[in-house]
Parts: C-alpha cells; sequence; structure tokens
C-alpha cells in the first residue's frame, strides 16, 4: 500500500482529476445500462398485445 | 450433441431461450461484480505507482478493458450476424441486436478514458492518431448499425441490413489492433502480447486481466438480459400470434 492517507489516495498523486473522472464515468455507465435494460425489460413485459 | 445428455438446439428458440438466459444473468453478475471488486482493490492498492507517469497511469485499469472489450464485443457481434445470414437464424440476429449497445458503451468508455490519460501524459486531450482515429469509426459503426436497424420497420430486413454492416465493418478490428504497428503513433504500443514478456509490473498485468475478466462477465450479463427484452419485444409482434391476419402483419412491422 502506497497510500500515507485518503487525502493523499484521493490526490492520486496529482491526477485524481483525470483518474477519478475516468472510472466515475465508466461506473456511471455501466450502471446506467443495466439500470436502462431492467427498465427496458420491465416496459416490454408489461405491455399488453393490443 | 448427445453425448452431453442436453439437446442444446432446443436452446437456440427463444422461447426456451429466455428462462435459461434468466437463471444465467444473476451468475455472470456475481461474476463480474467479484471480479471488478478484486480489480480495482489489486490496481489501486497492491500495483505500485508508475515510475515515469507516476498514477495517472492507472486509468489503464479501465481503459484497456474498455477497448478490449470494444473490438471483441465487435467480433462477437459480427459473427453472430453471420451466422444469421448464413443460417437464416432469427435468435443469431437477436444476440448481434443485444450486443450493440454494449459494445458501442465500451468503445465510447475507451475514447473517454483514453482522452482522460492523453491529457496528463501528452499533453493533448484527442490527437488524430491511427489507433485514436480507427476506434472512433468503430464507435460511428456500432452507432450506425444500431441506427441502420431502427431506421428499418420490416424486422427481417433490418436483421439483414445490419448483420451486412457488422459483417463490412469487422475490418477495421485489425486496423485498430495493428495500427500502433502499422503506423507510427503516439499512442503506446501493446502493453501485454502473447509473444513477449509483459512490460509491465507483474501486479499491474493482474489488475488489468481481472478487470478484463470482469468487464466480459458484465458484458455476458447484460446482453443475456438484453436478449430477452429483445425476445419479450419480438414475441409482443402480432405476427407471432396465431391468428395474425396479414393486415396486422404488415402494420406491426
Amino acid at each position: 500500500m502506497q497510500w500515507g492517507s485518503l487525502t493523499e489516495f484521493w490526490a492520486m498523486g496529482g491526477y485524481g482529476l483525470y483518474v477519478w473522472t475516468s472510472f466515475g464515468a465508466s461506473a456511471l455507465c455501466m450502471v446506467w445500462e443495466v439500470l436502462a435494460v431492467w427498465r427496458r425489460h420491465a416496459a416490454a413485459a408489461s405491455r399488453d398485445v393490443s | 450433441m448427445s453425448f452431453t445428455g442436453i439437446n442444446w438446439f432446443k436452446y437456440s428458440s427463444p422461447q426456451a431461450f429466455h428462462p435459461l438466459a434468466g437463471r444465467m444473468i444473476p451468475w455472470f453478475s456475481a461474476a463480474a461484480l467479484v471480479l471488478i471488486g478484486v480489480g480495482l482493490y489489486i490496481g489501486f492498492f497492491v500495483a505500485p505507482t508508475d515510475f515515469q507517469q507516476g498514477d495517472a497511469y492507472r486509468i489503464i485499469f479501465v481503459h484497456v478493458p474498455a477497448a478490449w472489450m470494444s473490438m471483441f464485443l465487435y467480433v462477437i457481434m459480427a459473427a453472430w450476424a453471420g451466422l444469421g445470414l448464413g443460417l437464416n437464424a432469427r435468435p443469431s440476429f437477436m444476440m448481434a441486436q443485444a450486443i450493440a449497445p454494449t459494445g458501442a458503451m465500451f468503445t465510447f468508455l475507451a475514447l473517454l478514458t483514453g482522452s482522460m490519460w492523453g491529457k496528463p501524459t501528452w499533453g493533448a486531450w484527442w490527437v488524430w492518431d491511427a489507433r485514436l482515429t480507427s476506434e472512433l469509426i468503430l464507435l460511428f459503426q456500432y452507432i450506425g448499425i444500431i441506427l441502420l436497424r431502427a431506421s428499418i420497420d420490416d424486422l427481417r430486413r433490418a436483421d439483414r441490413a445490419s448483420a451486412v454492416f457488422a459483417l463490412v465493418g469487422v475490418v477495421n478490428v485489425p486496423i485498430i489492433y495493428f495500427s500502433v504497428r502499422w503506423w507510427n503513433t503516439l499512442h503506446q504500443g501493446a502493453s501485454v502480447s502473447m509473444t513477449a514478456s509483459p512490460k509491465m509490473a507483474a501486479t499491474m498485468v493482474t489488475a488489468m486481466l481481472v478487470m478484463t475478466l470482469g468487464f466480459w462477465m458484465y458484458s455476458i450479463a447484460v446482453t443475456l438480459a438484453r436478449m430477452r427484452c429483445v425476445i419479450v419485444e419480438r414475441e409482443r409482434q402480432p405476427a407471432w400470434g396465431k391468428n395474425a391476419s396479414i393486415q396486422e402483419v404488415a402494420e406491426a412491422r
């Protein structure tokens, strides 16, 4: 472990903005995709055959 | 297939595949969560700081898996599309349809995280380098395939047209992969190769591979879930009903 403190961890040696944007955006996209598929399935399953 | 005691062809019918996919999704989701969790732990707490790039290099743990998945999913999607064209098999087209949005998302993430890595290391968010440009074209291909399908009302035509597009576009994948070798690019060369020993510390490679495996499991889970949506949506088409008239079929498509 190379991090002395939580602040140091967030700073990522000065590259915090780039590192956390990358990981944050990836997490957001993946969670959003799961929710979108979930809602799509609920919508498709509940729709009546007209 | 009889030697396994299971009739695998049974699952090539959408009605049988739907519940099977439902049973498989939790396992792949759990595997994805565990692998991504372990990958992040190794990537942030075990892997050392890079002596050249500092901690900015840690973007590799999401950038490389996303880029690999973007190419891998394209090849898989094109393979299903080709199988669909060859066998005129509807479920194969449905698999291709289910994979496309996930592939597009990973392509977008590869470009975004690459730009986040490019700024601190190259000093530019974007350059018109062979690797970056060909990956951007891959994103346009995914978007094109999704839009082409959406723009054709006739399901069979939509299946075939997007399958042909996917198959023709597969030529871009080796171009992306070998771009760093064929052209003199700003993008760094392959970090891992089958023939040479990795150019990084073992813990870094481990974190990258575990993350890739996690993204792979995630892709399978989300593709199966989307496949179920596609099956239900297509079942709702009156054409699937027993007594649908030609008029109803025409209206549905």
